[in-house]
């Protein structure tokens, strides 16, 4: 995973609306294969194209306007990412190239699922949101701000979910480094209790 | 210090605690499905890494699965057979459990886990599926997750995670008549918002859930994901004992004093504590594209956000009651197990549904409970009713491509998610109990199943 850019400067796309579900990042129906790419011709579908099937591109949509085309920061607005837990929705984002969602809030799964896949996730309020809509936006991470138009704003990231973004580092890495322990609580557990153990897969 | 169950449940499985403020969590069980579990396993074995423990990883296939009679790997979805075989292959080289499409136990993920033993009170539980924590249900902290976590926690035992917060929701007093755990699900997240347990584990308590049978249980758990809860539980007792006691991977007695630790200590304390009188509960009804967007069935449609009342098709100020439908659905893990089906059967024994209703399906919310209801004689009432009656899977729940509802048209419906598009493009659907699904197709528009119980 590439380390997080410092800083991010992009423009600000913005889609503030409540409850965008990742049914709506990434339809279902999007998900044909099952790997991880070939998804950003997906993303957003039933509001980025007219006809879906033909790909007809919606004009109104936000990521369809030439401003927004390449913006590498989404911004959404409460309870962004809620339903399907499916890490394709982050996926698509990824492929897109965004780097950033910043919402009034956002769903447990899909902010894990951003960060496992280096894509900042992170609260603003709704005040904010507006006032970085569309502006070029310099994200700076170490820092936990957020510049626009002169004026600086923080946010909140968890300590650790931040070290990770900013090296790039792999969870499951990391955690393997504590082999040793997970071994020794195991086998303490195992005695402790014996029902969590299974037997033979039949 | 008096603890609560989440507490207890989250200590005893620190592994170990890191500076930068996450716990690394033993993991007990893993559970896949074919929609999500091949990424998870293929990458996996990209990276050149293996299953720890391949004992206690279970896959099944039920999201994309034909629920046809007759089916084998083939799925209306289109690409879909390739999640199916893929999924498969992955799986027995992983070495993992695997339920396959025809396997007798084959259902719904989270339908099938306690079915089987695979989750006990007090044991964590993942799954890459956002409705994991239906099996909370059960007194377990069990939570969905991505793919990127499955792949961690099979790998390495364990999760690295943040302490979430507490919340205990409390209903007091007894449910009218008629009304059922899916109700309280509603009524709970229309008064406190799809986004009212952000961060939160929660525990549901009081009369009114501990006079819920286990199944009513998984029902009110299974919504804490639209509630935007990391999950949600219930204190096991009697009934979760002796529901779970010698099932498939479950001890065959849970009499070692462990397992009477499992509740929250007198006087602990929670982050956040709401309570419900029982009694305010009125059958509900979805009127929007959030679930938080629901009223109850005698209510009138409230005034929401423009873009909900566009896609719905509802203005403010119209009685909920009395909408004409095209589709009635009775499935998902929210409410298709047996007693979901003996009440739905209940009000449609002796009826037909409206001739409006152009397609009404049931289907069973895993295989056990399909040959169950078949040797209660269910499935005719059902087709006598003018139901299909199908095999287990998630089937309509969601919208995979392949078959779906008409365009443009509006289903009552016994899941959990009532999104733009979840059934079918353009589909409206209004979430409901079973009974509800039930009077309503009956009455061809939305109606009150008390009036139907009469
Ligand atoms: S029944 Fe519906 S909500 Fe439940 S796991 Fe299947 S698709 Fe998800």
């Amino acid at each position: 995973m590439s380390p997080f850019p410092q800083p991010l400067a992009s423009v600000a796309a913005p889609l503030l609306q409540d409850n965008v579900d990742t049914d709506i990042i990434i339809p279902s129906r999007e998900m044909r294969f099952t790997g991880r790419t070939g998804l950003a011709d997906g993303l957003f579908a039933p509001w980025r194209y007219s006809d879906a099937d033909n790909r007809t591109p919606n004009p109104d949509f936000v990521l369809n306007q030439p401003a927004h085309r390449h913006a590498a920061i989404l911004l959404g607005g409460a309870n962004f990412g809620c339903g399907s837990s499916r890490e394709h929705a982050v996926w698509a984002l990824g492929e897109w190239g965004f780097r950033a969602v910043l919402a009034e809030s956002i769903a447990p799964i899909f902010m894990s699922n951003c960060l496992r896949n280096g894509i900042l996730a992170a609260p603003l309020p709704r005040p904010v949101l507006e006032a970085l809509a569309s502006q070029q936006v310099r994200i700076d991470l170490a820092a936990q701000t957020v510049q626009a138009g002169g004026r600086t704003y923080s946010f909140a990231i968890d300590a650790e979910a931040k070290e990770m973004l900013m090296h790039g580092l792999d969870a499951i890495d990391l955690t393997l480094q504590q082999s040793s322990e997970i071994a020794r609580w195991t086998c303490q557990d195992r005695q402790e209790r014996p029902w969590v153990y299974l037997g033979q897969v039949r | 210090m008096p603890r609560s169950l989440f507490a207890k449940i989250w200590d005893r499985h620190i592994v170990a605690r890191n500076p930068g403020g996450a716990d690394i969590i033993a993991i007990d069980r893993v559970f896949l499905h074919e929609r999500t579990g091949a990424a998870a396993l293929r990458r996996m074995a990209e990276q050149g890494r293996s299953v720890r423990d391949p004992a206690r990883v279970f896959a099944v296939m039920d999201h994309i699965v034909d629920t046809r009679p007759g089916r084998g790997d083939g799925t209306l979805m289109p690409g879909g057979e390739g999640f199916i075989t893929q999924t498969r292959e992955a799986a027995l080289a992983a070495g993992i459990n695997l339920i396959d499409v025809n396997d007798r136990d084959q259902g719904i993920v989270h339908v099938i886990s306690p079915e089987l033993g695979v989750v006990l009170p007090g044991l964590t539980l993942v799954a890459p599926d956002s409705h994991t924590c239906t099996q909370g249900a059960f007194g377990a902290l069990a939570w969905g997750i991505g793919s990127s976590e499955a792949e961690h926690a099979m790998v390495t035992g364990t999760l690295r995670l943040s302490r979430p917060k507490t919340m205990r929701v409390t209903f007091t007093g007894a449910l009218a008549a008629g009304v059922t755990a899916k109700d309280m699900a509603l009524a709970l997240i229309a008064r406190h918002g799809s986004g009212g347990g952000t961060g939160h584990a929660v525990e549901f308590a009081g009369d009114a859930v501990s006079a819920l049978d286990v199944e009513g249980r998984q029902t009110l758990c299974n919504m804490a994901t639209e509630f935007s809860a990391m999950t949600a539980l219930i204190a096991p007792d009697e009934q979760t004992f002796a529901y779970l006691s010698g099932r498939g991977h479950a001890p065959a007695s849970f009499e070692e004093p462990y397992w009477s630790t499992l509740h929250t200590d007198h006087g602990a304390l929670f982050d956040e504590e709401l309570t419900f009188a029982a009694a305010e509960v009125e059958p509900m009804v979805s009127w929007g594209t959030s679930p938080s967007q629901a009223v109850p069935v005698t209510g009138v449609v409230p005034h929401g956000p423009a873009r909900a009342h566009e896609y719905i098709g509802l203005a403010a100020g119209q009685p909920i009651a009395g909408v004409p439908l095209d589709a009635a659905f009775i499935g998902s893990c929210t409410n298709a197990r047996i007693t979901d089906l003996r009440r739905a059967a209940r009000l449609l024994r002796g009826r037909r549904i409206a001739p409006s209703i152009r397609k009404a399906l049931v289907v069973p919310g895993s295989s056990q409970v399909r040959r169950q209801a078949e040797a209660e004689g269910l499935h005719t009432v059902f087709e006598a009713a003018g139901f299909e009656w199908r095999m287990s899977g998630c089937s309509l729940c969601f919208y995979a491509g392949g078959e779906g509802f008409a365009q443009g048209s509006r289903t009552i419906s016994s899941t959990n998610r009532n999104f733009e598009g979840r059934q079918g493009l353009g589909v409206r659907t209004h979430i409901a109990s079973p009974e509800t699904v039930a009077a309503s197709a009956v009455a061809g528009v939305i109606a009150d199943p008390r009036e139907l119980a009469r």
